[in-house]
């Protein structure tokens, strides 16, 4: 049965629709991302949640019960927020202990729950520090810590690590999952990270425009992509504009290059399609005369990610990323020219729709991860 | 590594002995001339002194400035401190008219404003008109306005406001919980800044409490200049004492708080 249930919440802000009637279904202890780039109402929706704002039409349940109008100091709903939200005026043991002190909670029970906490969190020596006096991944973690120390019915994360340094967003993800497996809690988590949000979850919701585009396990994000999108936005993809040629084969042209993929047996002929192919699955060796799915072309840039590089390469007109293990990407510099094996035939097929594309900005991981 | 530092150009002590001059000359001269006997005019006697001290108008009037300062404030803070938050919070657009609209008593004079306030007033109740507790004090919370407000906006532009009022909300505590318990102690310098401007433009106000005929530190303090120049000079020099016995304890609230904002700034 659904513990958290957003039911066509809608939300606008003048002309934009910063939400567009979402919908939403999370079991008790699940722990859901909401993922999208910058505007897409992933915060609005968990601020509606929290109680910050109010939706213009729609529900929030919890546990069953309707907490639309609710305050949000009625809420009890732990929060972390993307900002430092400690009080400075209070030490780490007081900021934990706050909430507490709201809901008249005797010293002895109240000290030791902060003493719990801090240890949970690994900051059981630094509960005198103020504020001032922790660096930022430590001041999460007690914005963490006073977030669980009232029992929250539903913790919400509002991209609390967007403001740490790489190698402790790692460990900090990490442990904000430790903890929510071992309390059990249910939690909404908002991120524009898509590593992180596939490596935490168990659902994984994409938002885009105020819509959600698709919501799913991260291996089925990743793996089935529902929308152009999804595809683009989850990982990296390849997406080859094409026209059904001959659906009996499943002949896709593409660029100049006929693709034969299973799929588009299923489809018109003449019909637009997109294919999707992920880098990792392109093999790509020195030109050697174009075999069946292969595109034939230049290497025109390589990107060192550590243990892979990503070479760009070109062909008829159309772009191509790979994937490649870097100690063998060294063989095919820039300029080589290339045959680039495609997996078109188990690879996933999506209708073209006459709406453009939507253009993401590629960021390639870092070094290392 | 030690950081040196930096030597300051012969000039420039030139500039700061003649800064110094141009402020403790005149302070020296007041101060020399305080010693002076009233009778004979002859150096050196502390009677002057004395005599402010042992002057029931003086404690008196002290008294009632001091009051009426602390009136003030209190005023202050708590029409000023939620109308900046709320605006902080919910109607920033507002910001600049508050902001204009402090400016007002800066450009109106005193003396137009005390004509405008008993006219507005004159129907009131004696109690109120007739007392410096009442009108006089809303004459001084208009004067204070822009003093509190440009601290007390520094103070809140200074914090989060935002973030801690949800986060405090999120933690289950009401408004005012979130007022007095988070926000209050984070603008706590800003408040008391605010408070001590307050506490200084009381104490030296002349024009209102004349012109509304209420008999304050500073009506005193003209009193005794027109009438025994030696009591005068230490007069002058202990009401300066008191203010700047005000601005150092602001001084040294304002450093220590400054050091933890530093130390803020640096962590973020």
């Amino acid at each position: 049965m659904a513990y958290l249930e957003l039911q066509g919440l809608v939300r606008d802000f003048g002309t934009v629709k910063a939400l567009d009637g979402i919908e939403i279904s999370l079991g008790e202890g699940e722990f859901l991302s909401l993922l999208g780039p910058s505007g897409c109402g992933k915060t609005t929706a968990l601020r509606l949640v929290a109680g910050f704002d109010r939706p213009d039409a729609g529900r929030i349940v919890v546990d069953g019960k309707d907490v639309t109008r609710v305050a949000p100091n009625k809420r009890d709903m732990g929060m972390v927020f993307q900002a430092y939200s400690l009080f400075p005026n209070m030490s780490a043991r007081q900021n934990v202990e706050f909430g507490l002190r709201i809901r008249g909670k005797e010293r002895g029970d109240r000290r030791k729950r902060v003493d719990d906490l801090l240890e949970l969190v690994g900051l059981a020596a630094a509960g005198d520090r103020y504020p001032y006096q922790l660096s930022g991944g430590m001041q999460q973690r007690v914005a963490l810590a006073r977030a669980l120390a009232i029992e929250p019915r539903v913790l919400l994360l509002d991209e609390p690590l967007s403001a740490l340094d790489a190698k402790v967003r790692v460990q900090l993800r990490e442990e904000i999952r430790r903890i929510q497996l071992e309390l059990g809690i249910t939690t909404l988590y908002v991120t524009h990270d898509q590593e992180e949000a596939l490596s935490v979850s168990d659902h994984v919701a994409v938002m885009y425009r105020g819509r959600i585009e698709q919501m799913g396990a991260p291996a089925e994000m990743y793996s089935a992509p529902a929308t152009p999108f999804v595809a683009e936005f989850i990982g990296t993809m390849n997406r080859l504009e094409g026209t059904v040629v001959d659906p009996s084969t499943g002949a896709v042209e593409t660029g100049g290059v006929t693709l034969i993929v299973e799929a588009a047996k299923a489809k018109p002929r003449g019909a637009r399609v997109l294919v999707l192919i992920r880098p990792e699955t392109v093999e790509v060796a020195a030109a050697n005369g174009a075999g069946a799915n292969t595109m034939t072309g230049e290497v025109l840039t390589h990107t060192f990610l550590g243990p892979v590089t990503r070479l760009r390469i070109t062909s008829s007109g159309a772009s191509l990323i790979a994937d490649m293990p870097t100690a063998r990407a060294a063989a095919l510099p820039p300029g080589s020219k290339v045959d680039a094996a495609l997996p078109a035939a188990e690879a996933r097929l999506l209708d073209l729709t006459d709406e453009p594309l939507p253009e993401i900005a590629e960021e390639p991981a870092p070094v290392g991860r | 590594m030690r950081l040196r530092m930096p030597r300051m150009a012969p000039s420039a002590y030139i500039w700061l002995f003649l800064g110094f001059a141009y402020f403790f000359i005149p302070l020296l001269a007041t101060f020399l001339f305080s010693l002076d006997k009233n009778s004979t005019g002859k150096c050196c006697t502390l009677h002057s002194y004395g005599w402010v001290i042992h002057n029931p108008g003086f404690w008196h009037t002290l008294k009632v400035s001091f009051l009426l300062a602390l009136e003030t404030i209190a005023i202050s803070l708590a029409l000023f401190v939620p109308t900046v938050y709320w605006v902080h919070l919910k109607v920033p657009k507002l910001r600049p008219v508050l902001a204009f609209m402090a400016l007002i008593p800066f450009v109106v004079p005193p003396i137009v404003l005390v004509v405008g306030l008993l006219d507005v007033y004159r129907g009131t109740p004696a109690w109120f008109y007739a007392k410096p507790w009442g009108f006089l004090v809303v004459a001084y919370v208009i004067l204070a306005f822009p003093y509190m407000f440009f601290s007390l906006d520094a103070g809140f532009r200074s914090i989060d406001v935002h973030t801690l009022t949800e986060a405090s909300h999120s933690l289950g505590a009401s408004w005012v919980t979130t007022l007095l318990k988070v926000i209050l102690p984070n603008i706590r310098a800003a408040a008391l800044a605010g408070s001590f401007l307050a506490l200084a433009i009381v104490m030296g106000e002349f024009t209102i409490a004349n012109l509304s005929q209420f008999y304050t530190f500073p009506i005193f303090l003209q009193y005794v200049n027109e009438t025994q120049a030696y009591p005068a000079a230490a007069l002058t020099l202990m009401s300066f004492g008191i203010t700047w016995a005000a601005m150092l304890s602001l001084l040294f609230i304002g450093r220590k708080r400054g050091q933890r904002a530093a130390f803020l700034t640096g962590a973020r």
